[in-house]
């Protein structure tokens, strides 16, 4: 049997950035620091799946889409898109590639030109990469407009960013993203800026386009969103994924200390859900300085609590560095206590 | 004190900003409420919907091109009859606010420990040895190390530093903290830490929080009341349970539905169209053109608000059987 190759797969991909010394730390020669921001991240996302990457800031999850995206040079590991590795693909021969995925950001506000017509935004992709006549690019943008869901396209194309609600505003950018017919969108945080009541509709308006056979990556830091909309989570930490698994099994069923953690913070609906949340301390710590064995445990709340140490674990969770292991059907997590 | 009675009685605010040729937005068009001490209460509703203006005005801190009009009782005085010489040593000291945005507006140049002092030296709390001392009280109560006071804002991290803002409205030990969007930028995992914090100062200090935001879920876990504000006005108030299960406003139940759930229960909806200008009167309801359940009434008369529950009242004609039955 001869499968199709995924849309994306990332194997192992680990991406580090140079921490700037300051200048005494240079003169006092002081060794140069790293952010180990990607430290061994896998996964896949196939057509009409949408993937959420779910995390607090700073754990990696945008250099995660940006290394995806060929934005950012990884170290090490690998990322094929339909089977064909562009991990190191250069510049010029990643442009035809650049077509078939694409990036949507997170705040409408700065990803549309002020001085732009929604025409002149939806239409520059096209320009960019040489494609159509003028008369089907045209029509290009009116089908893009109408899949992000403006319709009818003639009602928008003549204005001016300000004179869209933010909703609008994220469509257009969505659009701006469709009309060079992607197979993949990268979703950063797409609806963290926008109003409640206008979150629904762009998040139902991603669920129909990868109903349609488009693969979608979705970074968020919302489980709620990711419970609601994702077909399957990945909880990142440091880095890495600490679990994974089909939405609702990651949600009704976590294996990972961290995630449990997550999902009693998340503040639920109902007033009658209420939950003690289990709050870690401190921030989420310094990718600079990742701590030895589980990179969670000076934070794991199995630790602190002497429950690891209880079943004769703390050793390993203080000592060596869990994989993820695969505990139910597609559902992983790396913790020793799992 | 006046003993027993509400520390805060909101009655008919308005609030209206002049703007360019002449024209007047108007921002908060009566709202009424009270706050009692100890209770936590949350103001709700998308942006631009008057939550800032209303509690900037609770405050007295309104820009010059606002007016405003009712009254605002602090333990009984009315702070817009007293007028600002005799407001003025009461804000930050019986009332306080957390601006949205706090932990951003940090001088960037001063050390935390000298911000958290200004207010006290202002306000003739303390002064010189024993402000400090005090900021690292204040500083250790948000759950930030008293060794760590004199640090600058940039070497906090977000999370520090809004809890940072919230030591700094607690300088003058108010009895009523106004919280504008308080977690907005902040990850889950801080936005618990500050929430718990927030409800821990009402606890243990028995101070009275109205905590704004446009976030139901975090009204949900932490508030035991609620405003829901549409346009200026307050549509619907009531226990937090109650404007979950037996919403009597569809702004209510449809701004429930627009939020999704972690468990993923029922379909996540959003709202049609957009709130209206504030800038232009508004015939009869607001919310009519976006409503799932308008009838006749609604486009042209002004709906009042009717009682539905114990302490549960909503501003729509669905409550109201004369309406129903007229048409
Ligand atoms: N300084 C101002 N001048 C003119 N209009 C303002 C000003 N501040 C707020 N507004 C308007 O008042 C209305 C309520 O805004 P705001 O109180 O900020 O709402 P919220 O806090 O609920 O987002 C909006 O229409 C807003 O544009
Ligand atoms: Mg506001």
């Amino acid at each position: 049997m001869i499968t199709a190759p995924l849309l994306l797969e990332v194997q192992d991909l680990v991406t580090r950035y140079p921490v700037p010394r300051g200048i005494v730390g240079a003169l006092a020669r002081r060794p140069k620091e790293v952010a180990h921001a990607v430290e061994g991240v896998s996964f896949t996302v196939g057509a009409g799946e949408m993937l959420a990457l779910v995390g607090e800031s700073g754990c990696g999850k945008t250099t995660t889409a940006q290394t995806v995206m060929r934005l950012v040079d990884p170290v090490s590991g690998t990322v094929r898109f339909r089977g064909e590795d562009i991990t190191h693909l250069r510049h010029r021969e990643l442009r035809p590639l650049r077509r078939r995925m694409q990036l949507i950001y997170q705040d409408p506000y700065d990803s549309l030109d002020p001085r732009f017509r929604v025409r002149q935004t939806v239409e520059e992709p096209l320009l960019v990469h040489h494609l159509g006549s003028s008369h089907e690019r045209s029509e290009r943008v009116t089908r893009a407009l109408e899949r992000a869901g403006l319709a009818p396209a003639d009602l928008f194309l003549d204005r001016f960013p300000h004179e869209l609600s933010g909703g609008q505003r994220q469509r257009v950018a969505i659009a701006t993203a469709l009309v060079l017919e992607p197979e993949l969108l990268v979703a950063d945080e797409p609806v963290s800026m926008l109003d409640v009541s206008v979150r629904a509709e762009i998040l139902t308006l991603l669920d129909s386009l990868r109903r349609s056979g488009l693969g979608i990556l979705m970074i968020t830091h919302d489980l709620s969103t990711a419970a609601r909309f994702a077909d399957r989570i990945a909880v990142m930490y440091l880095g890495r994924i600490v679990e994974e698994g089909p939405a609702q099994a990651v949600v009704q069923d976590p294996r990972h200390p961290y995630t449990r953690a997550l999902i009693t913070v998340v503040p639920k609906r109902d007033p009658r859900d209420r939950t003690t949340p289990e709050i870690l301390k401190g921030e989420a710590p310094n990718p600079v300085h990742v701590p030895t064995g589980c990179r969670f445990h000076p934070r794991c709340p199995e630790v602190a609590s002497g429950r690891a140490r209880e079943r004769g674990m703390e050793e390993r969770c203080r000592g060596e560095d869990p994989m993820l292991r695969e505990l139910a059907a597609g559902h992983e997590a790396a913790c020793h206590l799992a | 004190m006046n003993g027993s009675g509400p520390l805060l009685e909101v009655q008919g605010l308005h609030v209206w900003f002049d703007l360019a040729g002449g024209r007047e937005l108007h921002a908060v068009q009566g709202i009424d409420f009270d706050l009692g001490p100890g209770e936590r209460m949350g103001l709700v509703g998308e942006s631009g919907c008057g939550k800032t203006t209303a509690i900037l005005a609770i405050m007295g801190l309104l820009p010059p091109s606002a007016s405003a009009a009712g009254h605002v009782l602090l333990n009984g005085m009315d702070m817009y009859e007293a007028g600002e010489d005799s407001v003025r040593p009461h804000r930050w000291r019986d009332i306080a606010m957390v601006f949205q945005g706090a932990m951003n507006a940090f001088n960037p140049v001063r050390r935390i420990v000298d911000q958290i002092v200004e207010p006290m030296e202002l306000h003739e709390i303390a002064e010189g040895r024993a402000a400090r001392v005090r900021a690292g009280d204040l500083l250790e109560l948000v759950g930030i190390s008293a060794r760590q006071a004199s640090r600058y804002p940039h070497e906090f991290s977000g999370g520090m530093r809004q809890r940072a803002a919230i030591a700094m409205a607690l300088a003058c030990g108010p009895k009523v903290l106004l919280a504008d969007e308080p977690t907005t930028a902040l990850d889950v995992m801080i936005q618990a830490q500050v929430l718990e914090l927030l409800t821990g100062l009402t606890r243990e200090l028995g101070l009275s929080l109205i905590l704004v935001t446009h976030d139901l879920p975090i009204v949900a876990q932490t508030c035991d009341r609620a405003a829901v504000m549409y346009a200026g006005k307050i549509v619907e108030s009531g226990p937090t349970e109650d404007l979950f299960h037996t919403p009597r406003h569809p702004y209510t139940r449809l701004l429930f539905s627009a939020t999704p759930d972690l468990y993923g229960r029922g379909e996540v909806i959003s709202i049609p169209g957009t709130p209206p200008r504030l800038d232009r009167e508004v015939l009869g309801c607001a919310f009519a053109p976006r409503c799932d359940m308008a009838f006749e009434p609604c486009p042209s008369v002004v709906p009042r608000t009717l009682p539905v529950a114990p302490g549960h009242g909503a501003r729509c004609h669905l409550n109201d059987p004369a309406m129903r039955s007229a048409s």
